[in-house]
């Protein structure tokens, strides 16, 4: 059943020191695009009375260089800024492919990349490929910002190392060490929830996540380990199946998943192996 | 709150959190924007914001504030892509159809067909299929038919009519990702 929309308080902080200061004061549930929120809300699934707007805290939207050749992107960016941005493009390549499938058109100009990360979804189709890019969270609380790498970040099943009082204010994406990838396998490419999403990128030592195959988007350790120590293909394939552990759902079965994994990891290993250079990661 | 809906200056009182899509249907008397599905899924509660194609299902009205909203009520300047819907086989039962003719209005003319998919995967329909809807799109813009539109001979009669569209359907299925 819908919420009862008309019940619903929202307070709309202008700067970010406010929106913080409402929410060590809260308990408050912060609203961005609403694109993941509003789906609970509409389905009846949300608890929350009480929300915080940040659809006005403009310092924390859009893309910037920084000065190590990486990227900060403040967390309120939309998936179709990021999409359409030619930094990002040039930077990692991977994170507009991703852009483009996130949901279609309509909920790629209000979903934002802060959202999708804090919702933490198993299946958050910006995950893998900003865990494959080594990527860090800048949270910020009124005691200050701190950095967490992304990897710390999930925690468990749609648990974040975020507390309470914290918001996410930018995503810090380091120079990449060589070309990135980014394949999402669902029902369609827009709109569907994923079955498996693999990211993924070539250097000496490879760095490879995936979603939906397990509570969290997960960094491939195992199978980064094997092929940085040169073992051959298919014995990384052996070692990602340790690394998942994927579950029959209403999206998939725990074996696709495992298969369509596999085929991933292949297909990631061949296209970016030419024997082209890395194209040149610098601006 | 404040904002101009197709034009016009609005000034509503409205709870923040209410949807905008229930404020335009409901408090603006505006009902040809569709609910579908709720979840952001099927694009028939498309409205303009600020010329951006949102789901309005998921947008608290807050939001809306200060904006240019365009509901189809509002659309302006689209009569042949709207013609062409007529034409070309673009719309059958209708819900969906205001959702596809606002999002189609944002595409760059020169958009290719891969482009028009990719600018309408957000909006579902579930009559026509999809190649009546990308042919309106290509017809509209006085370009080639994106699809090929079915035999003047298969469409004269109704039963047979009925025995091709399962097929165009899957066709289209095939070729949308």
């Amino acid at each position: 059943m819908k919420t009862a929309f008309s019940t619903l308080a929202l307070l709309r902080p202008e700067r970010p020191d406010e929106a913080l200061a409402l929410l060590r004061d809260g308990p408050l549930t912060p609203i961005a695009g609403g694109t993941d929120l509003y789906v609970a809300l509409n389905a009846g699934l949300c608890p929350s009375r009480r929300f915080v707007d940040l659809s006005r805290l403009k310092a924390w939207r859009g893309i910037a260089a920084t000065k190590d050749g990486g990227l900060r992107i403040g967390a309120l960016t939309t998936f179709a800024q990021i999409r359409d941005d030619k930094r990002v493009a040039r930077a990692l390549p991977a994170l507009c492919a991703a852009a483009r499938e996130i949901g279609g058109v309509q909920i790629q100009n209000r979903a934002t990349v802060g959202g999708n990360l804090a919702n933490a979804s198993p299946a958050a189709d910006s995950a893998p490929v900003l865990l494959a890019a080594d990527a860090e969270l800048e949270l910020a609380s009124t005691a200050g910002v701190r950095r967490v790498p992304l990897g710390e970040f999930f925690v468990a099943y749609r648990h974040t190392a975020l507390r309470a009082d914290e918001l996410i204010q930018a995503v810090l994406i380091p120079p990449q060490p060589g070309p990135s990838f980014f394949r999402k396998v669902g029902t369609r490419a827009a709109n569907a929830i994923s079955k498996v999403v693999f990211a993924g990128v070539r250097a000496a030592r490879p760095r490879i996540a995936l979603g939906s195959v397990g509570p969290v988007p997960l960094r491939a350790k195992r199978a980064e380990a094997a092929l940085a120590a040169g073992a051959d293909l298919e014995s990384a394939v052996d070692a990602l199946q340790q690394d998942i552990a994927p579950i029959d759902d209403l999206r998939s079965t725990a074996e696709y998943r495992r298969f369509v994994a596999a085929g991933l990891l292949r297909q990631f290993w061949q296209q970016t192996g030419g024997r082209r250079p890395a194209p040149s990661r610098r601006r | 709150m404040r904002f101009t809906l197709n034009g016009k200056p609005v000034e509503l009182k409205v709870a923040p959190m209410r949807r905008l899509l229930d404020v335009l249907r409901e408090d603006c008397g505006l009902t040809g924007t569709k609910e579908g599905c709720g979840e952001g899924e099927c694009g028939a509660c498309t409205v303009l914001l600020d010329g951006a194609p949102v789901n309005s299902c998921l947008v608290p009205v807050a939001q809306a504030e200060g904006t240019k909203v365009t509901t189809i009520e509002g659309l302006r300047g689209h009569t042949k892509l709207q013609q062409a819907f007529v034409t070309e086989g673009g719309a059958q039962c209708g819900i969906c159809t205001p959702g596809f003719l606002l999002a189609a209005s944002t595409l760059p003319r020169a958009a290719s067909l891969e482009a028009v998919k990719q600018g309408l995967a957000g909006n579902l329909c579930r009559c026509t299929g999809y190649a009546g809807i990308y042919r309106s799109v290509a017809v509209a813009r006085g370009g080639a038919r994106a699809a090929p539109k079915p035999k003047p001979a298969a469409r004269a009669k109704a039963t047979p009519r009925a025995k091709t569209k399962p097929k165009a359907r899957s066709a289209a299925a095939r070729r949308s990702r």
